[in-house]
């Protein structure tokens, strides 16, 4: 594997919503992430692809301390993340999340997971948040579900809930962790749909995927990590026409041809 | 046989007396157990380790111990005057408390860990995800061994009876003392206890019936 140097051609840093610098983290001997250095432009679209177990996951998850990390540094909106507490409750709000297996609440109705939030949360009105999550629904094409519970949906309908349900927060950003890998072909591109829209209203999206189509057209850089590195950043245009890593061309050659 | 109709209103207060000690003892201890419990799961170590001492401490101990504790220890140096009902039923549902909680906790555990990460991507604090999302969806697993929590409860509270407790116990004691015979009095106590527990495993049924059409 050859070693490529990592431009950082992206972002002035003053317009950083996100910014991580020299995190690492080991799961026991495992070192997942190793000194990743990862700036996200407020309204920029990143999508951050690699083999499995190449960190991508982890990556995303520690943006709002779902996992925690050894040491480095992550900010959002020029913040550092605080230890578990209120504090940390407060930021999280404001990060959305997406994840593989949807986790959308199974003992409450579609239109409760997307209210909850709000209410619990934002302290919003009962009616307001009603109403947000109506159009919520309405608008990610699962509005005529609102009354069911998650278990009698779709996997494509209930991602579409769940990115609903990160909506109704006004997140600053949204993070995406494998959304379409637990669905039926056929579903994925109703998710990605809703993403791609998302992408053109100007959320800031970090987005972990396989699905290449996706890379190619939404984001606006591509992160190619692998065993715990960030190997390659570019422009989708350059990363999938000319990579400049071996790890890359290897990648690409196996997932593009055949 | 002429034993209950000449003592009928003794039976009654002695089964009254069972059902409250057991319903206040139950009330408290799924309180106490669910907010242990909460504190077992809880991410604050000084929390953690109080509820797994409580847990230690309570179901380890003998419960007769826990009654002589409450009857001659509690009263002598906190407070005075306490009426023998509440001392029993701090022992009972202090005591019971600690099964709670065990039951409860093992229903935290088969709820999927990423309906608590998708609560807390939503920015609820952990005591919010646990009252809303956690403990609602762990409620139904919970069910079928805390009806048995509860039948061992109503039978521990004959401990009561020892301790100056008009209750089901009690009574027979006092009949079988003044020489009646004691067969036809235990059959009735039986019955009486067999009404409270089967009414307990009735009622828990009927909830799990009632949450899993909920789902």
């Amino acid at each position: 594997m050859s070693e490529v140097s990592v431009t950082k051609d992206a972002a002035p840093v003053a317009n950083a919503l996100v910014a991580l610098s020299g995190v690492n983290k080991h799961f026991g001997a495992l070192h997942v992430l190793q000194d990743i250095d990862l700036t996200i432009s407020r309204g920029e679209v990143v999508v951050v692809i690699g083999p499995s177990g190449s960190g991508k996951s982890t990556l995303c998850r520690t943006v709002n301390r779902l996992e925690t990390i050894d040491s480095g540094s992550i900010t959002i909106d020029g913040k550092p993340l605080p230890q578990e507490g209120r504090e940390l409750a407060r930021l999280r709000a404001d990060v959305g999340m997406v994840f593989q297996s949807f986790n959308l609440f199974a003992h409450k109705t579609v239109l409760e997971n997307v209210m909850l939030g709000q209410i619990k949360v934002r302290k919003a009105d009962k009616k307001a948040a009603e109403e947000k999550a109506r159009t919520l629904l309405d608008r990610v094409g699962v509005g005529a579900q609102a009354d069911k519970y998650p278990a009698q949906l779709s996997g494509g309908q209930q991602q579409r809930v769940a990115i609903a349900r990160a909506l109704a927060m006004d997140p600053k950003v949204m993070l995406f962790d494998e959304p379409t890998s637990a669905l039926d072909p056929e579903m994925i591109n109703e998710v990605l749909e809703v993403m791609q829209q998302l992408a053109r209203d100007g959320m800031t999206m970090v987005v972990v995927t396989h699905e290449m189509g996706f890379a190619r057209s939404a984001a606006n850089r591509v992160v190619f990590m692998a065993d715990g590195r960030i190997v390659e950043e570019a422009e989708p245009e350059q990363f999938f026409n000319n990579p400049r890593s071996d790890r890359a061309k290897d990648f690409l050659s196996k997932i593009l041809h055949h | 046989m002429n034993v209950l109709l000449d003592h009928l209103p003794q039976f009654r207060e002695g089964f009254l007396g069972t059902l409250s000690i057991t319903a206040a003892s139950a009330a408290l201890a799924l309180v106490l157990g669910v907010v242990i419990a909460g504190f077992r799961v809880s991410p604050i170590p000084p929390l953690r380790a109080f509820g797994t001492a409580w847990v230690t401490l309570l179901r380890n101990t003998p419960l007769t111990l826990l009654f002589l504790i409450s009857f001659f220890v509690i009263p002598q140096i906190f407070f005075p005057g306490t009426s023998p009902f509440v001392l029993a039923m701090m022992a009972l549902g202090c005591y019971t408390s600690s099964f709670v909680c065990e039951a409860v906790r093992s229903g935290i555990n088969t709820v999927p860990l990423g309906q608590a990460e998708a609560a807390r991507s939503l920015g609820m604090t952990f005591f919010q995800t646990l009252r809303l999302i956690v403990l609602p969806q762990a409620t139904r697993s919970v069910i079928p061994p805390m009806s048995s929590i509860f039948i061992a409860l109503t039978k521990n509270s004959a401990i009561a009876g020892a301790f100056s407790n008009t209750e089901l116990f009690n009574v027979s004691k006092l009949l079988s003392d003044k020489g009646f015979a004691i067969g036809w009095i235990f059959l009735w106590i039986a019955l009486c206890y067999l009404v409270i527990t089967f009414a307990i495993s009735g009622l828990f049924r009927l909830l799990e019936n009632r949450l899993e059409v909920a789902r």
